[in-house]
């Protein structure tokens, strides 16, 4: 599997995970590995089969727009990190 | 004989007929798990005083002569990903440490509902990524017939804890095996309903188009009983399927009349201890004695089932593990960075190595230029083995063969090769691609003592045949009523 430590960093990046430089030859040998067992994918003949996404044969499944009561603003909050008042407090997300 | 060695149903029976209260039983498994809990640690979670407050309110309710549920004053552990109101749902992850779920999931409401009393919250993998129990953040669990091996995973908590006597039922999620792989390493039944025949609803998504909830038990009964009290629709998830649900436990005990057995001989190729295989091949001649026909089928794609599984499931993962910002609940890193450096180190502090490489690989499949050749790959490979079942199936009423191709591993043998431990999941992933329901029961033991594990599939919703069919087998021979040498007190 021809993998090499850029395309690691980028997909690091693409995945929001921080890896760092000094792990980088491990996790490349280790996606390496699995990415070269998978390959084996290509041996099927696929030609003129539908992927399946899902085992079910369902689509489009509606239930009744009724109004519900939603979770009390205290209980949503009470997992969070950081609050600020009623809202959750996050780094800011434009620069200065 | 000890509270602990009864089966779900006759705890049932037995309280019933007044001769045993839920207090008394629910003391039992706790003296139970605190005792075994130091050599085994299958629970991430026992809140003693909640359990105890649990059965007396069924005591209460029976005495004052209200209608009791069907699991009425049974203890049940749940895997700690399905989440429960109020009590702490890990994942087995640092990223989740101190999460407190607002609700409870549909199985854990049902459960709730059944009378059934929470015992406490299982260990597992790192969100249900593993075969072992070794990729949990807070410690491996280990297997009951042997503390030096592995109980097998993701839900090895809820089998060690049956295994070993700290629950007669628990609650699991297979996504590749992960009920059915443990169940046979710890000598229990385990089995993984069609897909669709369980609400995900609060279950915490790995795979959300493999994922299933079901039921760890001792006996087929009991996990026949288990299922029909967690089975049935759910407007919350809309993958659940409104299939009336049978009557499993009252059915459970009469034998499938012209059982067909299909036995792919891609099943028992390479790869399979000959041990493993051995017993395998003897369940299917007591079956014959039983009066079953044995059909040879074949299964030409599954030897491509773990390869396709092992893109489709950590694609599905990579997206569903998206929402680990740390923004809104889970782990956030103390170093003050900027917003999308947050969120990158937060992961990469609160994920564990086993759950980082899944999210990578899934990314990778499913990045630009990736695409076709992986992801849509995979998913065709899906549909050919999908094919490959229904095609089976026209000519067999159950599919038979190992569930594993090893008995118990050692713990920390296969943990610095990740392919490795995957291949332990050879036989179980093709029924989640295929949405089928699949079990695994005991069919004998190797010559040191390790359980070996019968798999049983079946068609879609088939799962009142599969368990008839599993409990055959059961009531001929005693494998089930074999116990592990940890013993309380020991």
């Amino acid at each position: 599997m021809d993998l090499d430590l850029a395309d690691v960093r980028a997909v690091a990046r693409l995945a929001r995970l921080d890896v760092p430089e000094a792990d980088l030859p491990r996790v490349r040998a280790e996606l390496a590995a699995i990415l070269g067992y998978v390959e084996q994918l290509r041996a099927v003949d696929t030609a003129g089969v539908e992927p399946l996404a899902h085992p079910l044969p369902v689509s489009n499944v509606f239930r009744d727009d009724q109004p519900r009561p939603s979770l009390p603003v205290d209980e949503a909050l009470a997992n969070a990190p950081a609050r600020t008042g009623d809202y959750f407090a996050v780094p800011a997300v434009f620069a200065d | 004989m000890s509270l602990t060695e009864l089966t779900a149903a006759e705890l049932v029976a037995l309280q019933a007929a007044g001769k045993a209260s839920a207090a008394e039983v629910a003391e039992a498994f706790l003296a139970a798990v605190r005792d075994r809990e130091p050599v085994l640690h299958s629970f991430l979670h026992v809140d003693e005083d909640d359990a105890r407050r649990q059965a007396a309110a069924v005591d209460a309710k029976r005495a004052s002569g209200q209608p009791l549920g069907p699991l009425a004053g049974v203890p049940v552990a749940v895997k700690d990903v399905l989440c429960t109101k109020g009590v702490r749902t890990t994942c087995g992850s640092r990223m989740l440490e101190r999460f407190v779920p607002p609700y409870d999931a549909h199985a854990v409401e049902r459960l709730r509902a059944a009378d059934a009393v929470l015992l406490g919250k299982t260990n597992l993998d790192e969100f249900a990524m593993g075969s072992s129990t070794e990729n949990s953040a807070f410690g491996p669990t280990r297997n009951p017939w042997d503390p030096a091996r592995t109980p097998g995973g993701s839900s090895g908590g809820s089998a060690a804890a049956v295994a070993g006597g700290q629950a007669p039922l628990a609650l699991g999620t297979d996504t590749g095996g992960s009920i059915r792989q443990p169940a046979a390493l710890c000598g229990v039944v385990g089995l993984k309903p069609t897909y669709g025949r369980v609400s995900r609803y609060g279950l915490v998504a790995f795979a959300s188009s493999l994922d299933q909830v079901g039921p760890f038990a001792r006996t087929v009964g009991d996990a026949a009983l288990l299922l029909e009290a967690v089975a049935g629709h759910d407007g919350r998830d809309s993958t659940s399927v409104a299939e009336p649900v049978p009557a499993y436990s009252k059915t459970v005990n009469e034998p499938v009349k012209g059982l067909r057995i299909g036995v792919p001989r891609e099943f028992f190729g390479e790869g399979l201890d000959a041990e493993v295989e051995a017993a395998v091949r003897q369940a299917l001649k007591e079956y014959e004695r039983l009066g079953a026909t044995l059909v040879d089928v074949s299964l030409p794609h599954s030897p491509y089932a773990l390869a396709a599984y092992y893109v489709v499931a950590p694609a599905e993962a990579s997206s569903n593990l998206a929402r680990f910002d740390g923004m809104h609940f889970g782990h956030r890193t103390k170093d003050k960075l900027g917003l999308i450096e947050t969120v990158s180190r937060s992961r990469a502090e609160g994920f564990g190595p086993e759950v980082q490489r899944r999210v990578l690989i899934g990314s990778y499949v499913l990045s630009s230029g990736y695409k076709d050749a992986y992801y849509l790959q995979a998913l065709k490979v899906r549909r050919r083995v999908k094919g490959d079942f229904d095609a089976a199936f026209q000519s067999c009423d159950v599919i038979a063969g190992p569930t594993t191709p090893t008995p118990a591993f050692v713990i920390g043998e296969k943990a610095a090769d990740p392919l490795a431990m995957y291949l332990s999941d050879v036989y179980t992933v093709s029924a989640n691609l295929a949405g089928l329901p699949g079990l695994s029961l005991p069919c004998g033991f190797t010559k040191s003592n390790l359980p070996i594990g019968l798999q049983l599939l079946a068609p879609p919703f088939a799962e009142e045949t599969l368990l008839r069919a599993a409990r055959m087998v059961e009531a001929a021979t005693d494998w089930h009523a074999r116990r592990p040498p940890v013993k309380i007190g020991a």
